[in-house]
């Protein structure tokens, strides 16, 4: 339903806006509306994920609190916008979301044809199996035949039919429009072997009924970056959400985070810092925001390093180690340019 | 004055513009215009945005590889098909449940439409029972408790129940031997034909004689041992072409046979046991429109209770059932479409779910949707009507 509403808006905003009119920026029309419309996830512990009290948590939540802390110096001024999977470009086509903050697979289709941006990588992700303890599975190389779950209208699908094909190997899909009806059809023995980005899996054995009855299998299938993504034609808002990350990933390098930001606004004379938090320079202007956009985040969300560790790290449920995610020169791939 | 003479005056003068035959066609030109313009340019319109927004377009992706599993084809497909082969393998998996829950839906909701007024209180009640309960639960909910409630009570493939070595029964669906049709299967699928040829003129025959001498000939029986009888001697005839090939169990499922999947088996019987109970109350309705006098005249001349029903009520009660029914039949098909909330492949599921994902394509492809269910919707509906007109009351 949500869909078929959201393309009936699609069809109507594309058929009855006039060609090349030119309506208010995206960053005008969020601050006129106060607040950042952000689709998440249905349910993923961990990246976003809403508790008994409706108050949504995780990673990729907590980017969008960012992007909301930049531009208003509240992270509390961000609505959130709950999607499946196929759902998620529509709606951010027809501009129902600013952001789409969903755990969301970086590939050229979706970059280049569906008339979207990636602004960056909040997480590096690969595809795995999970699969129950007693089937004495070791490996995914050992699946053939099994019957797998996975979500419709995710890389997920095609990684699989890539994965089993590759390999010689049959297999019978199960695909569920949200992923509590994968978990429940796993968890109810409708197949063998559940698959989605590794972090998922993660995620989702919480939610089964004996969570140390199932493995994860060693084998990574795919690259998953998974990222923040933004509609085409407003250039000056995909800056902003880009930067937004880059800030949090050079407060971490920079070694600020939201305890220490008062003490260093004050007294860092590292120059690097002081650009980031605004106290030298006007970075702020060329995107439209106030110069203290980096200090606003750090204080009210935190830095990289803060937001992983309280919502997949090591100490959380998730028990994901830094990994791939690890800062560049801690022995990661996670690399923001510079603040000048 | 003469120029305000009205029709009344045989040749009037007025303006052609107070002609109301000339007015209504004006009118319905202008809309046509109108309709058309606008539908023009929302198209040209929404063309422009899409590339100004460099979203692709256009129905060239139906040709390019779905790169995708779909675990229920009824005709062969591959992750190295088209999306266009994805929609038709997704449009004939809607129309087998259409076309099997429509079935039975017909043949449960006649039962328990003609228990709800026997006179027999058990079956009565339970007829009753059934048609409050299940019309007055939502049909997605019904789905989910035939999908899930019973699906985590079957036991995994290893375990599963086995129905004399040959149909297993599990979480994985049901698996029944595929049958193998060897050198002269033809000869037995022609006798199948042929015997079906047979009863049929049979059945003609045997009411025709009824009609001439009022003698009755067993219709059934003969039929029966016809249909089953002609097979049966062509198989022993070319030496048992028809073998079947016995599902075993490999590692995690089932190799060989065919496997009725459960998600098809769950939307099946709950669309079907939600349409019969409001086909229960339509066949209802249908049977008490013929006054109680039929009946009494058709006992009066000797017909018992099933031939009075048969012969008498029903023929009568059909031109009050059949509108009604085909609304039941379109709601059936189309509630097909909550296939997606158990995962089973339809339309919506493989159509205007992965395959609308990976193209992105979305007003293409919701339009494409609808326009199939659009055309399903009328081509049932046209077939009913027809039907319509063939048991409609002929008044004379």
């Amino acid at each position: 339903m949500k869909r078929l509403l959201s393309t009936f808006a699609l069809a109507g905003a594309m058929g009855l806006c006039a060609f090349g009119a030119q309506a208010a920026t995206k960053l005008e029309q969020v601050k006129s509306k106060g607040f950042v419309q952000c689709g998440v996830s249905q349910g993923l512990p961990g990246f976003s994920n809403p508790n008994d009290k409706g108050e949504w948590s995780g990673l990729d939540v907590e980017f969008c609190r960012a992007v909301a802390a930049a531009i208003f110096g509240d992270a509390t001024k961000v609505k959130f916008t709950p999607l499946s999977a196929k759902d998620r470009f529509t709606a951010l086509q027809s501009g129902d979301i600013d952001i789409l903050s969903r755990n969301t697979t970086w590939t050229i289709t979706r970059d280049t044809s569906l008339g979207l941006n990636f602004t960056g990588v909040t997480y590096y992700d690969g595809q795995g199996f999970m699969i129950r303890k007693d089937k004495k599975v070791n490996s995914a190389l050992e699946l053939s035949g099994a019957s797998v779950c996975t979500q419709t209208g995710t890389t997920t699908e095609q990684n699989l039919a890539d994965y089993f094909r590759a390999n010689n190997m049959t297999y019978e899909v199960i695909a569920f429009a949200t992923n509590d009806e994968v978990v429940k059809a796993y968890d109810a023995g409708r197949c063998d072997v559940l698959t989605t980005d590794r972090s998922g899996l993660a995620g989702e054995r919480l939610k089964l009924t004996n969570p140390d009855d199932h493995i994860v299998l060693p084998e990574i299938i795919s690259k998953e970056p998974l990222g923040p993504v933004v509609a085409h034609g407003d250039d000056q808002w995909f800056d902003i959400v880009k930067w937004v990350l880059y800030a949090q990933l050079n407060a971490e390098e920079l070694g600020v985070n939201s305890k220490n930001v008062d003490e260093q606004l004050k007294s860092a004379v590292n120059p690097e810092i002081k650009r980031l938090l605004g106290t030298e320079g006007k970075y702020g202007e060329g995107m439209g925001i106030g110069n203290d956009w980096g200090y606003l985040i750090i204080k009210n969300v935190g830095n990289y390093a803060e937001i992983y560790d309280r919502t997949v790290g090591p100490d959380t449920p998730l028990k994901l180690a830094r990994g791939l995610n690890a800062l560049w020169n801690k022995g990661g791939i996670q690399y923001a340019p510079p603040i000048r | 004055m003469t120029d305000l003479a009205g029709p009344v005056g045989g040749r009037a003068k007025s303006s052609f513009i107070n002609d109301p035959k000339v007015r209504s066609i004006g009118l319905q030109l202008i809309a046509l215009v109108v309709v058309v313009f606008l539908g023009w340019s929302f198209t040209e319109n929404a063309r422009d945005n899409l590339a100004a927004q460099k979203i692709a377009t256009g129905f060239g992706f139906l040709d390019n590889t779905a790169g995708f599993g779909i675990n229920q084809t009824l005709i062969p497909y591959s992750e190295t098909s088209t999306y266009g082969r994805a929609f038709v393998v997704g449009l004939l998996n809607t129309l087998l449940v259409a076309v099997v829950g429509i079935f039975l839906a017909t043949i449960i909701g006649f039962l328990v439409g003609i228990g709800r007024l026997s006179k027999n209180f058990v079956v009565r009640t339970l007829s009753t029972v059934y048609v409050e309960v299940l019309r007055n639960l939502p049909p997605l909910f019904q789905i989910l408790f035939w999908y899930l409630a019973v699906l985590s009570a079957m036991p995994g493939p290893r375990n599963s129940i086995s129905l004399f070595g040959e149909v297993f029964i599990s979480n994985r669906g049901i698996i029944i031997p595929r049958p193998l049709f060897g050198e002269g299967a033809g000869i037995v699928v022609w006798a199948i034909g042929l015997a079906i040829l047979l009863a049929i003129l049979f059945r003609h025959w045997a009411a025709s004689r009824q009609e001439e001498t009022g003698r009755f000939l067993p219709v059934l029986w003969v039929n029966l041992a016809l249909i089953i009888g002609l097979p049966l001697i062509a198989m022993i005839a070319t030496g048992f072409p028809i073998s079947f090939e016995v599902p075993q169990l490999k590692g995690f499922n089932f190799v060989g046979g065919v496997q009725v999947i459960p998600e098809f088996v769950a939307l099946t019987v709950a669309l079907a046991t939600y349409t019969a109970a409001f086909i229960a109350e339509n066949v209802r309705s249908g049977i008490q429109s013929v006054s109680h006098g039929q009946t009494e005249a058709a006992h009066s001349l000797g017909l018992r209770h099933a031939q009075t029903l048969r012969l008498v009520i029903i023929p009568q009660a059909m031109r009050v059932i059949i509108p009604p029914l085909t609304s039941q039949y379109l709601n059936l098909t189309k509630n097909s479409s909550l296939a997606v909330g158990i995962g089973y492949p339809d339309l919506v599921a493989v159509f205007a779910g992965t395959a609308l994902n990976q193209t992105g394509q979305a007003i293409e492809i919701i339009a494409i949707t609808m326009g199939v269910y659009l055309l399903l919707s009328i081509i049932t509906a046209t077939i009913m009507n027809v039907y319509n007109k063939r048991v409609a009351l002929v008044e004379r």
